[in-house]
């Protein structure tokens, strides 16, 4: 256990973080691809149609994985203001900023999806019901830290502004996932992440869990790769001021540049 | 394509559409982040380049 501890605040160190990223990036990404490729091809053409919802049943595979994505970025990102707010970890700063508009699209497309499958199977592409508000809450929620992530220019300043909205927005995660129980919703009770044990046959249920972990290895590879981007952003940040300042004091000794 | 079409049934308008605007959204979202990957990377590498961030021979004598 220390041993993993240590391992992990090795990690935590930036320049370590671009080093380990960029050999990992590449393996992240090819299984995530062969991943979802297999799952598409299980879900479109061995899944078989469901004998109530029909076809449609196929849009199932690609909204529940973004309506877990859009959780569990926002889970990572309460874990990540925690980071900074106790630890005052830059990495964690990094980490939230990175995961907000991953999982925006993904609460996005949890929407759009949704919208889409209810039309055929609700008669409606919207109701105001407690499952489908509270994800369009957790919608505008990423929304608003990103705004606030561009208003506010000293990074850390920010850091700490976003953490402590972020962690003040988490209360709305178990809502969503408990809406459906709390709740009379016309939105379905959980299938698979139940008491119990899941709902689904296996031949519907395989290709969606594959689809839901090629979907993550995707998204985490996208982190990775938003992270590193924001640590050079930083150090771009870092290096233009110090190169100000090298020229102003050049400039006052009136040496040229 | 119009095979799939009619497998689908009589929604497959609906399915087409979730996963065009699913593909669209991903595709979208990976571009912006190697795009901003890119434009960091170069920013950076200028930076380095011009030696920013270290101290000038003639400001240390």
């Amino acid at each position: 256990m220390a041993r993993m501890m240590a391992s992990l605040i090795d990690l935590a160190n930036p320049t370590r973080f671009m080093r380990f990223s960029a050999a990992l990036l590449p393996w992240l990404a090819t299984a995530a691809t062969l991943l979802i490729l297999a799952g598409l091809y299980l879900a479109w053409f061995v899944a078989p149609a469901d004998y109530q919802q029909g076809e449609t049943i196929r849009i199932m595979f690609i909204h529940v994985p973004a309506a877990w994505l859009a959780m569990m970025f926002y889970s990572m990102m309460a874990l990540s203001a925690l980071g900074t707010l106790v630890w005052r970890h830059p990495l964690a700063d990094v980490a939230q900023k990175a995961a907000a508009p991953i999982g925006a699209c993904f609460a996005l497309i949890c929407l759009i999806t949704g919208a889409l499958w209810g039309k055929p199977m609700w008669g409606t592409y919207w109701v105001w019901d407690a499952r489908l508000t509270s994800m369009l809450v957790l919608l505008l929620i990423y929304l608003g830290l990103i705004a606030l992530w561009r208003v506010l220019d000293e990074p850390s300043r920010a850091a700490r502004a976003v953490a402590i909205l972020t962690l003040v927005g988490f209360v709305n995660v178990p809502i969503i996932k408990f809406s459906v129980d709390w709740w009379n919703t016309l939105h379905q009770p959980a299938s698979v992440l139940r008491m119990g044990g899941a709902t689904i046959h296996p031949s519907m249920l395989w290709p969606l869990l594959i689809l839901a972990v090629g979907f993550t290895l995707f998204a985490l590879a996208l982190h990775m790769a938003a992270m590193r981007a924001e640590i050079m952003r930083r150090r771009v940040r870092t290096l233009t001021i110090l190169e100000a300042e090298r020229l102003d004091r050049l400039a006052a000794q009136g040496m040229p540049a | 394509m119009s095979g799939l079409l009619a497998g689908f049934g009589p929604h497959a308008g609906f399915i087409l559409a979730s996963y065009g605007a699913a593909a669209l959204i991903l595709a979208g979202l990976t571009l912006a982040i190697l795009r901003d990957h890119r434009a960091q990377k170069r920013a950076l590498e200028t930076l380095e380049r011009r030696g920013a961030g270290r101290r000038s021979t003639r400001e240390r004598s």
